[in-house]
């Protein structure tokens, strides 16, 4: 690691024009008519993402940015990469960047995925010719050799995102600023994409992650930067940096919460939140095959209920259902529960294959009235070093003859 | 960067980036269809065949080599409309590279209004063909027309930054574009000559600057004459005008466009 800087950030200020609800766009009519609406109340227009931070990487240090949604990462991340305007404030990179932020921006649907590699290759600031020289490289790491003349709206999302991978990477660059990429793709593409970014490191090339990720910040990043409200909360060791920053989300509303999720009951009861624990009871969101997982379940009671069942379900990405199971179903007795609390199921043993899990939480009456059913609620990875078929992994072993 | 010497150094820097994505702009127009790129050819002699049995079956303007005449107009005209249509939307339309991925933006504008210009190009050995079979005489004076393209350019283009620019704030430019140039059309010197204008109009048809333009092209091309130095030279300031406020203005706000996009 380089004791230059390669990215230099000083009092960097975002605010955003908080947009019209109305309208979504200002029209002319509305410029016309209002000429001064948009100068009028600009305290409560104006919405301050980043608020005076600070932020650096040495050359070829890997530094990651956690923080929760809407705490300014990929606003940071934006600026950096020049398409967003700063405020107020300096930001200095030294060196050819390139920003991972939507693999394949810019793909044009109807030209094969030869013609786009040059496309999004010159888009990205390579030469022709440099294109030409890496388009061998570029193809093979993102395995479609078959597919290379045929017309990209007919890829699949994974080899899509493949492709735009496979050339972002392959620019060359200096400094790269990812966001959240690597969450796409399967195991597969993803253990790829780990592994370039391994390479990178070894080749001193300096690296921003933004990724909900904690453990593969952990296992990555050089230094860790915690962003809250805009400023930076934390800046050190990733181990340091992420254990707090995950005692801080538990911490602040008992579990947390996902986005995207899809909900529906009568809300007498609420879960308020799920989490995913290790043995050791810290929250994580990958699991090595056959570990212990255990699921925090956090409700709130707005009415008393006697009533009371929860259940927990895990269903694979590609929609296998995997278990199910709930309080009344095993025998769990619920009576006189307090108002709020947490419920856990502990499972000694997820013996499941490599892949993603989707975790659906529910509380409902004993009958299956629901009360507050949430599917999605939460989801983990499982990951182990070979890849098995199925769903389920048992332990075993073989005998030959 | 708000001076236009930057700009222009940008564009040159990124010409690579130009000309790849012109090469895209004209493979992607016609992809997918049957005829593919003979479109470009049967579209502007489509719509010639429509206003040649307007103006010369149907009403009736006496004229000698009337669809000839039309032809040497309508073709930049469809230079000149495409570039700002597509310009205007140019900024709007690329909406996951304007978000997503460092790109110098100005090369957008400047795209559409160079494929357009090749698409031109392309049209003039119909063009070439149809002033022959008419018995019209090609002039050393042809040898003007990179003069005229270069005039015109600045003009169109410098409008059309402005254009993008302003339709990525307010979406109605694009609507408004739309009928302001089938307006614009039909007041400029293109279906018929100025002579048939009455003279107390001819003022205001001399107002517009396409009027200029489309009568350099009609010299060169039709009347087998050299183009008016002094309308030449008038379009030429009205167009550094128009461009120097259309860089200007766009690279005033185009550090804004990823979020209003």
């Amino acid at each position: 690691m380089g004791d230059k800087n390669a990215i230099e950030v000083e009092g960097l200020v975002k605010n955003f024009r908080r947009v019209n609800i109305k309208g979504g766009y200002t029209s002319l009519k509305s410029v016309l008519l209002n000429p001064f609406a948009q100068y009028r109340k600009e305290g409560e227009r104006v919405l301050k993402v980043l608020r005076g931070l600070d932020f650096h990487a040495r050359q070829g240090e890997m530094v990651g940015l956690i923080g929760r949604n809407g705490s300014g990462k990929s606003t940071l991340l934006k600026i950096m990469a020049g398409i967003y305007k700063r405020t107020s404030g300096t930001v200095r990179l030294n060196g050819r960047v390139s920003a991972l932020i939507e693999l394949g921006a810019g793909f044009h649907p109807e030209f094969t995925g030869r013609e786009n590699i040059f496309l999004y290759g010159i888009i990205l600031g390579l030469s022709k010719a440099e294109v030409k020289k890496k388009f061998d490289q570029i193809v093979a790491f993102a395995e479609l050799a078959d597919y290379i003349d045929s017309p990209v709206r007919t890829y699949s999302s994974g080899m899509y995102v493949r492709l735009g991978f496979s050339v972002a990477v392959n620019v060359d660059p200096e400094i790269l600023l990812i966001d959240e990429v690597m969450a796409v793709g399967d195991v597969g593409f993803r253990r790829k994409c780990e592994q370039k970014i391994l390479e990178f490191k070894k080749e001193g090339r300096t690296m921003v992650l933004v990724s909900h990720d904690l453990d593969e910040v952990a296992q990555f990043c050089d230094r860790v930067t915690w962003l809250n409200q805009g400023v930076i909360q934390e800046d050190g060791p990733p181990s340091q940096v992420v254990e707090t920053y995950r005692r801080f989300i538990t911490g602040q509303d008992g579990v947390r919460f996902r986005d995207g999720s899809d909900r529906w009951g009568d809300g007498r009861i609420k879960l308020t939140g799920i989490e995913l624990l290790d043995k050791d009871g810290h929250s994580r969101g990958t699991f090595r095959s056959g570990e212990p997982l255990r699921v925090v379940l956090a409700y709130a009671m707005s009415k008393p209920t006697e009533d009371v069942a929860f259940g927990v379900s895990l269903t694979k990405a590609d929609g296998t259902h995997v278990f199910g199971t709930n309080t009344h179903l095993d025998g769990l007795a619920l009576e006189e529960l307090p108002e709020s609390g947490r419920v856990e199921l502990v499972l000694e043993r997820q013996d499941l294959t490599n892949g993603l899990y989707h975790v659906d939480a529910a509380v409902h009456s004993r009958a299956g009235e629901p009360y507050d059913y949430w599917t999605k609620a939460t989801s983990f990875t499982v990951r182990s070093d070979l890849e098995y078929d199925g769903i389920y992994r048992p332990p075993h072993t073989w005998k030959r003859p | 960067m708000s001076n236009p010497i930057d700009h222009i150094t940008e564009l040159v820097r990124f010409r690579n980036l130009v000309g790849h994505l012109v090469a895209k702009e004209l493979k992607v127009r016609y992809r997918g269809s049957v005829l593919g790129f003979m479109w470009t050819f049967l579209n502007p002699l489509m719509l010639l065949s429509v206003y040649a049995l307007v103006f010369s079956v149907y009403m009736r303007i006496d004229m000698p080599g009337y669809a000839a005449f039309m032809f040497t107009g309508l073709l930049p005209w469809i230079w000149v409309q495409q570039s700002l249509i597509y310009g205007t939307n140019s900024i709007t339309e690329s909406e996951s590279l304007v978000t997503k991925v460092t790109f110098p933006l100005q090369v957008m504008p400047t795209v559409k209004v160079a494929a357009a210009l090749i698409n031109y190009l392309l049209g003039l050995p119909v063009l070439f063909f149809f002033l022959i079979v008419k018995g019209v005489d090609l002039s050393l004076n042809l040898l003007y027309l990179p003069l005229v393209l270069a005039v015109a350019w600045i003009f169109v283009w410098g409008l059309a930054l402005l254009l993008a620019t302003a339709n990525v704030f307010f979406r109605d430019v694009q609507y408004i574009m739309a009928n302001l140039l089938t307006l614009w059309f039909f007041v400029t010197p293109i279906l018929y000559p100025l002579e048939q204008v009455p003279p107390a109009y001819r003022v205001f048809i001399k107002l517009n600057p396409l009027t200029l333009l489309m009568a350099a092209f009609q010299d060169i091309f039709f009347y087998g004459r050299p183009p008016q130095v002094g309308g030449l030279v008038v379009l030429a300031l009205i167009g550094l005008a128009v461009a120097l406020v259309g860089m200007v203005v766009f690279d005033r706000y185009k550090e804004s466009f990823a979020e209003m996009v």
